[in-house]
């Protein structure tokens, strides 16, 4: 699910577009496994997978692993369709510098959410 | 496309509101009786342009829907630019009074959502006998702050853009594309500060959760409508404050937190039941 969110991203001129004034590295953790993306101007160079030794990166976004799961579906239940819906019930948790995670918050929602576009069900 | 002008009539009131002189813009359309209409926290009355444009709606009822002082075409007072805006229940319900009297209104419907849904928690406890009935929308007695709201007015970071970003999740992701993007448009547009001022009141200082068990839903006529998608005035809430006070209560599906906004002819379908009951019971 998460290696596509550079193609999907990618191929996707606004969301690109959105995104040009944010170049940052932003670790995801899905249950124990973390990936750290990697955008430039608005463009996901690259999704690495850990474990990593010393991982450099802005902010953090983790979750486990079923919940991501269920926020990746086509049509999410309630609570489970936006990363501050997971937030709110205590099931995702965002630390580290905020400020490009806010300052570029629509763009990242629809960065992390991108594997849905391909969602069967 | 041909040119089709709506039947909406947008004017300005220019009045004194809560001891000062304001410029407000109000909009309204439609005959019989009025139904005040409030916005949510850092957006306008352009939220209920589904319901003005619906004859199901306008054809009974006189809709209302001015915007708040700093919000939309309504200005902020004069000397705003030495003062923080913050909203307090107190200044919302005196607010709220006021523009029903300048407007004349004679037991008006009242409705808001979600720091709207709130205040009719509010007029509900204490001031029922002003209101024919009372619909909050996405009401719950409190939320607790779950994000620094501190992001939403600093200099480094577009407020219209943060705002906009926060709420989108707010919005049932079965709404409309039109409509989502035209919601969250008013948030994008905000002014500086304005929704953290709103949500002084909504976070901080409008905690009305002692008095629930105060409120008579039956006798003050009060109706509560909330989206399932909504995880800020959760469903939880809103059924809870139906039990405690006997309010009607209905959650309704494929909505979230702006219903009449996000999804309006959906939203409407759910309320007609409701303004009819409030018709028949004149």
């Amino acid at each position: 699910m998460i290696e596509r969110i550079p193609d999907l991203v990618n191929a996707d001129a606004n969301l690109m577009r959105r995104g040009r004034h944010l170049s940052t590295t932003f670790l995801m953790e899905v249950g124990d496994k973390g990936y750290l993306i990697k955008i430039i101007e608005g463009r996901v160079v690259s999704v690495t997978p850990g474990p990593f030794v010393t991982p450099n990166y802005s902010f953090a976004l983790r979750a486990p692993k079923d919940e991501w799961e269920m926020f990746w579906t086509k049509l999410p239940p309630p609570g489970h369709h936006d990363i501050f819906a997971l937030f709110k019930r205590g099931k995702l948790t965002i630390e580290g510098d905020l400020h490009p995670f806010m300052a570029n918050l629509l763009y990242i929602k629809d960065v992390v959410a991108a594997p849905r576009r391909e969602a069967k069900q | 496309m041909s040119p089709r002008f709506e039947p909406i009539v947008g004017r300005y009131l220019n009045f004194n509101l809560l001891g000062r002189p304001h410029r407000l813009y109000i909009e309204e359309t439609g005959q019989g009786i009025p139904l005040l209409c409030l916005h949510t926290a850092g957006s306008d009355g352009r939220q209920y342009r589904g319901l003005m444009n619906d004859p199901r709606v306008t054809a009974n009822y006189r809709v209302i829907a001015f915007d708040m002082p700093w919000h939309g075409k309504s200005s902020p007072p004069e000397g705003y630019q030495n003062e923080e805006y913050r909203l307090t229940s107190k200044s919302y319900i005196q607010m709220i009074l006021e523009v029903a009297d300048a407007l004349q209104l004679d037991k008006p419907v009242v409705m808001g959502c979600s720091i709207g849904g709130r205040i009719c928690l509010y007029l509900a406890h204490q001031h029922a006998a002003r209101f024919r009935a009372i619909i909050g929308l996405e009401s719950s007695p409190h939320v607790a702050p779950y994000y620094d709201v501190e992001w939403l007015h600093r200099g480094d970071v577009h407020g219209g853009e943060v705002s906009a970003g926060v709420v989108s999740g707010l919005v049932a992701p079965t709404a409309p594309d039109n409509h989502r993007w035209e919601t969250l448009w008013h948030y994008l547009m905000s002014g500086p500060g304005v929704f953290k001022g709103d949500l002084h009141f909504y976070k901080v200082d409008g905690d009305i959760r002692a008095k629930i068990d105060e409120i008579d839903g039956k006798k003050s006529n009060l109706y509560l409508l909330t989206g399932e998608y909504d995880y800020s005035c959760t469903t939880e809430a809103t059924l809870d404050i139906g039990r405690r006070t006997g309010a009607e209560a209905v959650i309704m599906k494929g909505l979230g937190h702006f219903p009449m906004s996000e999804d309006p002819p959906k939203f409407i379908d759910y309320l007609l039941p409701v303004l009819e009951k409030i018709r028949a019971a004149k």
